[in-house]
C-alpha cells in the first residue's frame, strides 16, 4: 500500500465535509446514510474480508443498536441531550454484546455453514422485531421523538451529517489499526491458511470470534445513528435483505480493503434510494450490478486499478 | 408511468371561469409502487389520478403539479422520500402512504417540516385520536380501523348472533379492528367466547382453523393481503357452515376479483364498497374499471376522494394556496358528496361517513355482462365517527384497541 | 383439546410439510451436488406459481399447468446455472450474491409480467372439497399435497438409489473430485441437478398456489423456510429434506397453536441450534 492510498482517502473526506452542506436536502440524507451503512459494511469487511467469514446477519446488530436506541428515546427520554454520548457505548456495547452470544454458535462453522448459521441468527432478531410487541412494537416499530440537542441542534441534518462523518472517520481510523496490527495479520493468516495458524499455535477460535464481537460493536453504532437518522425503527431494518445488502457493499467496493466497503455502501444506497426516485425499473440496475458484479468484478470497485495495471501490462 | 411529473396546464380542457393568475399547487404522492404492495400503490395512484385527470388538473385555478414517489412499503423509505418532496420539490401537500407504521412515521414529519399530510389510506386509529395533538398538519380522509366495526357489533346483535369466535391477523390494524367490533358487540348484549391471532403473512391456517369452537354463532374475521385469499378457501375446506362476518379489507374488491364462490354469502363492514348502487359510484366505477381495468377498491377510492377534498378546499380559495395551517382548516370544514357517499371531517379531522354492511354476492351489476363477485350493500349506517355512539372523552381514556383491549371477558 | 383436534392438527403438519418437501428437495439436492447456496430458489417457487396461472389462462387446463410451469422454471434454472453460475466456481460467497441478484431480477419481472394483484390457482373441482371421516373434515386438497409428494418423494428416491444416472448424482454428492477422476461429467451432472431442482420448486410452486395463493414477496417469504427445512434434515440428503419437512410442518403448526407469541423464533431458533450442533443437519453428511 503506497502513501497515495491514505492522502486519497483524506482528500475524498475532505470533499464530502465541504461539499455536502452545499446538496439538496434530500442528497445530505442519503450521505448521510451511506455514511452510517458504511460502518457497518467496514465492520463486515473485518469479518469477510481479513478473516474470510461471509455473514448474513450483520442486520441483527445493526437492530439491536437501534431498537435499544429507540425504546431508551422514546419510552424513558434517555439520549436525547448529552446522555446521547451514553447512548452511543451502550448501542456498540449492545452489538457487541450480542454478537458474543451468537458467536458461541456460529464460530463452530465455517464456509457455507457459517453463511446458513449467520442467516438463521439474523432471523431470529427480525422474529423477535417482529412478534415481540410489548418491546419492539412489533411490525408499527418505534418513533424517536426527534433528534438529540447538546449545545447542537441534531434536528438540524447538516449538523447531523457532521456528527455521522465523524464517526465514519473514527470507525474508518479505529478499523484501520485493527487491521494492520498483529491480531489483523493474524486474521488474514487465518483466511488464507486456517489449519497452519492453528498448527502454528494461535487460537484461531479465539481471533475469529474476536473479529465477529468486534463487528458486532461496530453493527451497533451503526444502528444507534440509523435510528436517529430516520427517527423510527421497525423490523423492516432487520430483514434478510438488509443483510445481503451489506454483503453486496463489501464485496461490490472490494472485499479486503476497507475503505472499499465504504465505496460500496454509497453505490448501493445511490441505487436504492436515489434511483428509485427517477425511474420505475431501478429493481432490475440493483439485481443488475449484483449479477454483473459478482461476475466481473471479483475484487469490486477498488481491485479496478489493478485489474488495469494487469491488463496493460499484460498488453505491452 | 410510475414516476409521473406532470404539469397539466390548465388550458387543455376549456376551463371558463379560471383567474388569469395561474397558481400552481404541488402535491406530493407516497405509495409502494414497488416490492410487495406494489399493486395497492399502483391503484392508489391510479385513484388519484383519476381525478386529476377529471378536472383537467386544474383546482379551481391552481395548476397542479402531481409528483408519486416510491416508498417500496417501508417507513424509513417513506419518510425519506417525504423529506425530498418537501424540501427539495416544494411540495404544499404530501398525501398518502399504506400501512399504519408509514402513517405514523409520516405524521411526525408533517409536524416536524410544517406541511400538510393528508393519510388517505393508513387507518391506525390513534393518529387522529390519542395522539391528535402532536399532529396538527395531519388529516385523515380514509378512515379509522375501528369505525366500521363499532356499527358492524351492533348490526351483528341484530341478527341474532350472542357468541362470535374471532380470528384475526396479529398486528395493530388487525386489533383494532377486532377490537371495535368487540366492544360493540359485547355493549349490546354479545359475547366474544374465543380470540385467534394467525401472525401477519401467515399462509396455512391449519393451526387455527380446528381450534374454533364449535358452539359458535358466528365467526368475525379479519384479514389483509393474500391472507385474505386463503383464509375463506381454507375455512371452507375444513367444512365451516357457520356464517362468516368480516372486517372491510377481508373481501374489499382488492382480493375479490381472485376469489371463488367460497365466500358468497360472507358479511363485511367498510365505508366504501364498489356495489354501491349510486349513480355517482356506478359513474366511478365504469370509469376507473375502462381506464384500469379492474373494478376499484377503497384504495383506489379514498385517494379519488382525497382529491376531490383537496380540489374543494382549492375552489374556495379561488386556487390560492393559503398555506399549511389554514389549508388544514378549510379542509376540516370540507362536506363532499364523495362517491362512498357524504364525507365531512370531525373536529379531530377523521371523516364521518357512511358505513356499508355489504355482502358477497354473485351477480352482474352496472349493467356488466357476466355474473361476478360484489359486495352488495345490504344496510347503510349514516353519519359513522371515529368514535360512534361512545363518549369521546370516554373512548380516549381507555386504551387503544390491542391484543389484549377489550380484554376478553367471555373466553371459554 | 381433544384427539380430533390432535388429528388435524397432524394432518395439517403433515401437509404443510409435504409442500414443503417439494420446495426443500430441489434446494438440497442442488447444495448437495453442487454446494451453491441458491438464494434465488423461493423466486423458482413463486415463478412456477405465476407460469402456471398464464397456462391456465392461455389453454384452461391445470392439469398441462403442472408440467409445462415446471419444465419452464426448470430452463430458467439451467440457463442461470450454464450461464452465470458455472464461471463462479466453488464460491459460496459469490454464488450467494449471484443468485439474490437474480431473485431481485425475478421478482421485479414477475410484477411487470403479471402484476401485483395477489392470485390463486384454482385445481379442479375433483379436488376440492373435503373428506368427511367420522367427525373429521380433511380437505381433498390437503390430501392432493401429500400424495403429490410422496409420489415425487419416490419417484427421486428410485432415481437416485436405481438408476446410473442416479449413481453418477450419488458419486457427485459424496466426492466430487473421485467423481471427475473416474471419469463422471460432475459438471453436466451439475447442470441437471440445478435444473430438477428448479423443476421441482416450480412444481411445488404451482401445488402451492392452490394453498397458498401466489403474489408478491412470496418468493422471500417461503425461502427462509425451505432453509430451515434443508438445514435441519441435512444439507444433500433427500431423506433429509423429508425428515426436515415433516418436522418443521408440524413444529411450525403445532408451534402456532401452542405457543402463538413465538412463531417465528420456533421456526429459527431450532435451525440455529441444529446449525450450531451438528452443522450437517440430521441426516447429512461431510
Amino acid at each position: 500500500m503506497t502513501m497515495r492510498k491514505p492522502a486519497a482517502v483524506a482528500a475524498v473526506l475532505i470533499a464530502l465535509a465541504v461539499t455536502t452542506p452545499f446538496a439538496g436536502p434530500y442528497p445530505i440524507l442519503l450521505i448521510t446514510q451511506a455514511l452510517v451503512f458504511a460502518i457497518i459494511a467496514m465492520s463486515l469487511d473485518l469479518l469477510l474480508g481479513y478473516t474470510g467469514l461471509p455473514s448474513l446477519g450483520q442486520a441483527a446488530y445493526l437492530g439491536v443498536g437501534a431498537y435499544l436506541t429507540a425504546i431508551l428515546a422514546s419510552r424513558y427520554g434517555f439520549g436525547m441531550d448529552w446522555t446521547f454520548w451514553v447512548v452511543v457505548p451502550l448501542g456498540i456495547f449492545a452489538g457487541a454484546a450480542t454478537a458474543a452470544f451468537f458467536g458461541l454458535f456460529a464460530i463452530r462453522a465455517s464456509g457455507v455453514y457459517f453463511l446458513m448459521i449467520t442467516l438463521a441468527l439474523g432471523m431470529c432478531v427480525w422474529g423477535l422485531a417482529y412478534r415481540w410487541n410489548s418491546l419492539t412494537g412489533g411490525d408499527n416499530g418505534i418513533n424517536l421523538p426527534g433528534r438529540p440537542e447538546f449545545g447542537i441542534q441534531l434536528a438540524d441534518d447538516v449538523t447531523f451529517f457532521y456528527l455521522v462523518l465523524g464517526f465514519f472517520i473514527l470507525s474508518l481510523a479505529a478499523l484501520h489499526l485493527v487491521v494492520r496490527s498483529p491480531f489483523g495479520r493474524s486474521l488474514v493468516g487465518i483466511r488464507e491458511r486456517e489449519l497452519r495458524m492453528r498448527v502454528l499455535g494461535y487460537n484461531t477460535w479465539l481471533h475469529k470470534y474476536l473479529a465477529f464481537v468486534i463487528a458486532g460493536g461496530f453493527g451497533g453504532l451503526a444502528g444507534v445513528l440509523l435510528a436517529h437518522l430516520n427517527g423510527l425503527v421497525s423490523p423492516e431494518d432487520v430483514i434478510l435483505t438488509t443483510s445481503v445488502d451489506v454483503l453486496l457493499m463489501v464485496v461490490l467496493g472490494g472485499s479486503g480493503t476497507l475503505v472499499g466497503a465504504a465505496i460500496g455502501a454509497g453505490v448501493v444506497v445511490f441505487l436504492r434510494e436515489y434511483l428509485s426516485t427517477l425511474v420505475p425499473w431501478w429493481q432490475y440496475v440493483l439485481g443488475g450490478v449484483y449479477v454483473l458484479t459478482i461476475l466481473y468484478l471479483p475484487g469490486g470497485l477498488m481491485g479496478i486499478p489493478e485489474r488495469l495495471r494487469r491488463w496493460r501490462s499484460a498488453t505491452q | 408511468m410510475l414516476k409521473r411529473r406532470m404539469t397539466l396546464m390548465g388550458l387543455a380542457v376549456g376551463m371558463a371561469a379560471t383567474p388569469a393568475a395561474a397558481q400552481e399547487l404541488r402535491i406530493g404522492f407516497l405509495a409502494p409502487t414497488t416490492g410487495i404492495f406494489a399493486q395497492v400503490g399502483k391503484d392508489m395512484v391510479s385513484g388519484f389520478q383519476l381525478w386529476l385527470d377529471e378536472s383537467g388538473g386544474n383546482f379551481g385555478g391552481a395548476k397542479v403539479t402531481f409528483i408519486v414517489e416510491d416508498t417500496e412499503g417501508k417507513p424509513p423509505i417513506a419518510v425519506r422520500k417525504a423529506e425530498k418532496l418537501v424540501r427539495q420539490d416544494k411540495v404544499h401537500i404530501f398525501i398518502g402512504g399504506l400501512l399504519a407504521p408509514t402513517g405514523y412515521a409520516l405524521a411526525p414529519v408533517s409536524t416536524r417540516l410544517k406541511t400538510v399530510y393528508i393519510a388517505s389510506v393508513p387507518a391506525a386509529d390513534d393518529l387522529t385520536q390519542r395522539d391528535i395533538a402532536k399532529y396538527p398538519y395531519t388529516v385523515r380522509t380514509g378512515w379509522t380501523s375501528s369505525q366500521p366495526s363499532h356499527p358492524f357489533g351492533e348490526w351483528a346483535c341484530e341478527q341474532g348472533y350472542k357468541r362470535v369466535v374471532t380470528i384475526g391477523a396479529d398486528f395493530a390494524f388487525g386489533h383494532e379492528v377486532v377490537g371495535g367490533f368487540q366492544k360493540a358487540f359485547e355493549g349490546c348484549g354479545g359475547r366474544i367466547i374465543q380470540k385467534l391471532w394467525p401472525p401477519l403473512g401467515t399462509k396455512d391456517f391449519g393451526p387455527y382453523i380446528p381450534q374454533i369452537k364449535q358452539n359458535a354463532d358466528a365467526i368475525f374475521t379479519l384479514m389483509a393481503g393474500p391472507m385474505s385469499l386463503q383464509f375463506p378457501k381454507q375455512l371452507a375446506a375444513a367444512g365451516n357452515r357457520k356464517p362468516v362476518i368480516a372486517g372491510g379489507t377481508s373481501y374489499d374488491e382488492f382480493v375479490l376479483p381472485s376469489m371463488g364462490d367460497e365466500v358468497i354469502g360472507h358479511v363485511s363492514a367498510l365505508q366504501y364498497s364498489a356495489a354501491i348502487d349510486t349513480p355517482a359510484n356506478a359513474g366511478f366505477v365504469k370509469k376507473y374499471r375502462e381506464k384500469f381495468g379492474k373494478v376499484p377498491s377503497y384504495y383506489s377510492e379514498t385517494n379519488y376522494t382525497s382529491a376531490q377534498m383537496i380540489h374543494e378546499v382549492m375552489e374556495k380559495t379561488r386556487g390560492k394556496w393559503p398555506g399549511a395551517a389554514q389549508f388544514v382548516k378549510l379542509i376540516s370544514a370540507v362536506k363532499v358528496d364523495a362517491v362512498r357517499g357524504p364525507v365531512r371531517l370531525d373536529e379531530m379531522r377523521n371523516p364521518v361517513q357512511n358505513i356499508y354492511i355489504k355482502k358477497v354476492e354473485k351477480r352482474k351489476m352496472f349493467g356488466y355482462e357476466k355474473d361476478e363477485l360484489w359486495n352488495t350493500v345490504i344496510k347503510t349506517y349514516p353519519n359513522v365517527g371515529q368514535f360512534w355512539k361512545f363518549k369521546k372523552q370516554e373512548f380516549l381514556k381507555q386504551p387503544v384497541y390491542s391484543r389484549d383491549y377489550p380484554p376478553c371477558k367471555f373466553c371459554e | 383439546m381433544d384427539a380430533k383436534f390432535w388429528l388435524i392438527q397432524i394432518f395439517n403438519g403433515v401437509s404443510y410439510g409435504a409442500l414443503l418437501f417439494l420446495l426443500a428437495s430441489g434446494l438440497t439436492l442442488i447444495f448437495g451436488v453442487m454446494r451453491i447456496v441458491n438464494l434465488a430458489h423461493g423466486a423458482y417457487f413463486m415463478l412456477g406459481g405465476y407460469v402456471a396461472l398464464s397456462v391456465i389462462w392461455a389453454s384452461g387446463s391445470w392439469l398441462a399447468a403442472l408440467p409445462v410451469a415446471a419444465l419452464a422454471v426448470a430452463l430458467v434454472g439451467l440457463v442461470m446455472e450454464r450461464v452465470f453460475l458455472r464461471p463462479l466456481g466453488f464460491d459460496p460467497l459469490r454464488q450467494v450474491l449471484a443468485t439474490v441478484g437474480f431473485a431481485f431480477l425475478f421478482q421485479q419481472g414477475a410484477l411487470d409480467i403479471w402484476g401485483g394483484d395477489p392470485l390463486s390457482i384454482d385445481p379442479p373441482a375433483v379436488l376440492t372439497g373435503s373428506l368427511i371421516v367420522g367427525e373429521l373434515h380433511l380437505p381433498v386438497y390437503r390430501m392432493f399435497m401429500i400424495a403429490s409428494a410422496a409420489a415425487i418423494g419416490l419417484v427421486l428416491w428410485l432415481a437416485i438409489e436405481r438408476t446410473r444416472l442416479g449413481a453418477l448424482v450419488r458419486a457427485a454428492v459424496d466426492d466430487a473430485e473421485m467423481a471427475r477422476g473416474v471419469g463422471i461429467d460432475t459438471s453436466r451432472v451439475s447442470m441437471f441437478i440445478f435444473a430438477l431442482g428448479a423443476f421441482l420448486a416450480a412444481l411445488g410452486g404451482v401445488i402451492g398456489g392452490g394453498f397458498l395463493g401466489v403474489y408478491p414477496g412470496l418468493d422471500f417469504e417461503i425461502l427462509p423456510v425451505a432453509f430451515a427445512v434443508v438445514i435441519i434434515g441435512g444439507m444433500g440428503s433427500l431423506a433429509g429434506a423429508a425428515v426436515g419437512s415433516m418436522l418443521v410442518g408440524l413444529a411450525d403448526n403445532f408451534g402456532k397453536a401452542l405457543f402463538p407469541e413465538l412463531a417465528y423464533f420456533s421456526l429459527y431458533a431450532p435451525m440455529v441450534l441444529i446449525l450450531a450442533v451438528k452443522p450437517t443437519g440430521l441426516l447429512g453428511r461431510e
